[in-house]
């Protein structure tokens, strides 16, 4: 009798996975090609998510643009922060101060348990652990919360500055990190006795997406997902930036390469995480959080407050003389409190005014003044006592300067060294590199990101080669891919 | 013409008997369903509060006090969901697939035994009767899968139907030993044999067979750990992806019927069903004033808390790995079961006789 195949027909079934899947993180698109159950080959498709970051970033300044990485990978946006900060410092040529290093390394470690708690989640929901998944997002909230206190925000922090952070940590912030480092071994403890052993877990994982180490080399994989290959690669070790040289931690590594040792490998590394964040709130030094340049970074507001505290004692006014009526100070004014006709002497409504100095930036012809302990008087008063910006007191005047800094920081940024720089950074996911082209000017001329989360799932056909349909879950769950970050 | 010619007064007297006994299994039939359905309403609710408990949640708490009425809720918004038909299914097939489903589970509440005197159709072949119903369930899901005219569909009712047909073999061989013991099919036999025997319940010396029977019991109703066909990260929900609205509740609802159906065998068959084990009641003897029906409900809910434990605490097994479980573990150990048993027995009744 003949074959069955030479009787029927027999084809290769097509299944479309994604984008809209419950399974592929986002909007991963996988076409299936599948016989029976077995996968025949896998075609990744990306770009659903594609925002045009590295575009945005040409047409902003470098100051501009750290907010879009934490469009990037919005788990651990806090490190793709850090990433960003530590490239253009680089390029700028300065160094944050001690304090600022260690802040950002803690926050740094908080991204990347916050980040593998999020991992762990999913991938075990992906293969069927429910219960791990609500576990490891109590905790996720709680270093949520933490970076709320921080920062503001939750998701989308932008905490770290170019030169630093923005702002120093309060006592109650290190006293909640401390207790959650506390506790949170017992809480993996907790994670490992529902999965760890499980006969279900280890039949799901091990063997699974298997790929030596010189393939996981050759295939451009980073972070834990090439750690598990049993490569020891880590940024932090090898080529350390932030505080990572002033901490002792250790780099796991996996033996198989397979799914179950990359999972090994991020729940180790959580705990060694744990660790170096203990070992930085002991050692964190005292002192500022933010370097001073005088052509880098941004002047520190209180450096200003002389002019432009709300609360201070003081009037500005618009020297009738002098005032040539071009109207600059009136589009300026965000209150909305100059009025005056064209090429006509404008005027201050003192009630109005926020005494943010607006005005006194944007006038060419040295025009408007402030009057010291002028708040409340009346106009003609006022006029008395004014003087020429230029017979101000030095206090006022030093404050100004500062002020028209941050005036030229924030509309223009400042004037970059011709050049090209890439830096890598130890993100959750692997190594995060940024590449800038400057051209002199405060833009970069070309910025491009190298995404892990975009060369793992390239990975994807060559890990599941020859699996099951079931398998592609769970190797879509062990590289640990972010379609934010991958698409750009 | 006289009409006590036509028929007579002993016939008219059998009429209004047999009229009596219609209304009476009618009644019975609406009470096993209206409590059927009830249960099947809020065993969601237990599901969602066991699992929300176990994983540091609360589950639902906003409808009624603690989210009593929430079943009742999610059946009406079922109901007024808009019904969509895939325009390429096969719309005869697709119509008819929740209906067989549902149904052949439904039809099993009549042969269960919920208290002493308390069954609609006590029938001789009642374990039988469960099976075949079984069986014919495995329609619902095929053409359910088939008629989708869907990719996902198509391989979740392939799934589930190869998956239901595998385990139904280790969970009618699991049951053989209980029906060598009893020496009947009749269930109110089975247990009315149980009550009799040294140990009370069928689950002390068949424990080989009520393990197997627990665990294909998972598998044949689709739960946790063998949930391939509705696998949310895979198939997305398997068979019913295509299914909306009344459609889908008529598939949740044969589910969790199904789900109440093996854990009323799993009492009837190896806990003693309505009946206590002797060296309890022999003990405590004020606990014979209880009705039946409390032992055989408690030892339902006892069973379906189990399989929301196991929910809650194990991953997903893949598909190959459980034919393998089904085909290579359960069913060898459930005829090792069967021959151990048999031998068991011959050795006893020779005993007795010499």
């Amino acid at each position: 009798m003949e074959p069955a195949e030479k009787i029927f027909e027999t084809r290769e079934l097509n299944v479309n996975m994604g984008p809209q899947h419950p399974a592929t993180h986002g909007v991963l698109r996988l076409v299936l090609d599948i016989d029976g159950e077995t996968i025949v080959n896998v075609t990744p498709h990306v770009g659903y998510l594609h925002r045009g970051i590295e575009k945005l970033g040409e047409s902003l300044s470098y100051f501009q643009g750290l907010p879009l990485t934490d469009r990037m990978d919005y788990v651990s946006a806090m490190s793709n922060n850090i990433g960003y900060c530590v490239a253009v410092e680089k390029l700028y040529g300065i160094e944050a101060p001690e304090r600022a290093k260690f802040i950002r390394t803690i926050v740094g470690e908080v991204s990347r348990i916050s980040n593998h708690l999020l991992w762990l989640a999913t991938h075990a929901l992906d293969i069927g652990a429910m219960t791990v998944f609500l576990y490891c997002f109590r905790e996720r909230e709680w270093l949520l919360d933490l970076f709320e206190m921080i920062s503001g925000a939750r998701l989308t922090v932008t905490y770290p500055r170019i030169g630093g952070v923005r702002n120093d940590v309060s006592q109650e912030f290190l006293d909640s990190l401390w207790k959650f480092t506390d506790e949170f071994p017992s809480r993996i403890l907790e994670y490992e006795t529902l999965i760890d052993q499980n006969r279900i877990w280890l039949l799901r994982t091990k063997g699974i997406g298997v790929i030596s180490a010189e393939e996981a080399v050759s295939w451009g994989m980073t972070g834990p997902t090439l750690r598990g290959s049993g490569v020891s690669y880590d940024i932090r070790k090898h080529m350390p930036y932030d505080a990572y040289d002033k901490v002792e931690f250790e780099v796991p590594i996996g033996t198989e390469g397979d799914t179950y040792d990359r999972y090994r490998c991020r729940m180790l590394e959580m705990r060694q995480s744990n660790n170096i964040i203990r070992q930085l709130i002991e050692k964190l030094p005292p002192g500022p959080v933010m370097a001073e340049d005088p052509k880098f970074t941004m002047p520190p507001k209180d450096k200003m407050y002389p002019i432009t505290h709300p609360e201070k004692d003081l009037a500005y006014f618009i020297l009738e003389k002098a005032c040539k009526g071009c109207g600059m100070c009136l589009r300026a004014c965000p209150a909305k409190a100059i009025t005056g006709e064209k090429k006509a002497p404008h005027k201050i409504n003192q009630a109005l005014c926020v005494n943010c100095a607006s005005c006194l930036v944007t006038c060419k012809f040295k025009s408007v003044t402030v009057v010291a302990g002028g708040k409340g008087l009346s106009e003609e008063k006022l006029a008395e006592l004014a003087v020429a910006p230029d017979q101000l007191p030095e206090d006022i005047k030093q404050a100004q300067q500062y002020l028209t800094r941050q005036f030229e920081f924030v509309k223009k940024g400042p004037k970059v060294p011709e050049g090209e720089i890439y830096v890598a950074t130890e993100v959750p996911k692997g190594e995060l590199g940024f590449y800038f082209v400057s051209d002199g000017s405060a833009k970069p001329s070309r910025m491009r990101v190298r995404a892990p989360s975009f060369i793992h799932a390239g990975c994807l056909p060559r890990l599941c080669e020859g699996h099951l349909i079931a398998d592609v879950i769970s190797v879509i769950g062990t590289i640990d891919i972010v379609l934010g970050e991958c698409d750009r | 013409m006289n009409i006590a010619d036509i028929i007579t007064p002993a016939q008219v007297d059998a009429l209004i008997q047999f009229g009596i006994t219609l209304v009476i299994i009618i009644a019975k039939i609406v009470v096993v369903l209206a409590i059927g359905l009830l249960h099947v309403a809020y065993a969601t609710w237990f599901e969602r509060k066991v699992i929300g408990h176990m994983q540091v949640r609360l589950g639902p708490m906003r409808v009624g006090y603690h989210g009593l009425l929430q079943p009742f809720a999610d059946g009406i918004k079922l109901f007024f969901k808009e019904d969509i038909i895939p325009a390429k299914a096969d719309k005869a097939m697709f119509y008819l697939a929740p209906v067989i489903f549902m149904a052949a589970s439904m039809v099993n509440l009549s042969v269960i035994p919920y208290s002493r005197n308390f069954v609609i159709a006590d029938i001789n072949i009642g374990l039988l009767f469960i099976f075949a119903f079984a069986g014919i369930g495995v329609y619902g899901i095929f053409i359910s899968g088939w008629a989708s005219n869907s990719k996902y569909a198509f391989l979740g009712g392939l799934r589930s139907s190869a998956q239901v047909i595998s385990y139904e073999i280790a969970m009618g061989l699991s049951l053989v030993g209980v029906m060598m013991m009893a020496g009947s099919l009749k269930i109110s036999d089975i247990v009315k044999a149980q009550e009799a025997s040294v140990f009370g319940m069928y689950a002390i010396p068949q424990f080989v067979a009520f393990i197997v029977f627990s665990i294909s019991a998972l598998a044949e109703t689709n739960r946790t750990p063998f949930d391939m066909p509705e696998a949310e990260s895979e198939l997305v929900a398997g068979y019913f992806t295509e299914y909306s609205s009344f459609r889908f509740a008529l598939f949740f609802l044969g589910e969790y019927i199904a789900m109440i159906i093996m854990a009323s065998i799993a009492s009837v068959c190896f806990l003693g069903g309505w009946t206590l084990p002797w060296y309890i009641t022999n003990y405590v003897p004020f606990i014979n004033y209880v009705p039946g029906f409390v032992w055989f409900l408690m030892k339902v809910y006892a069973f379906i808390f189990f399989y929301y434990w196991i929910r809650a605490t194990v991953p997903r097994y893949r598909y190959d790995q459980l034919m393998k479980i089904g085909w290579k573990i359960l069913i060898p150990v459930a005829l090792a079961n069967i021959v151990v048993t048999g031998l068991i027995k011959i050795i006893i009744t020779t005993l007795k006789g010499a």
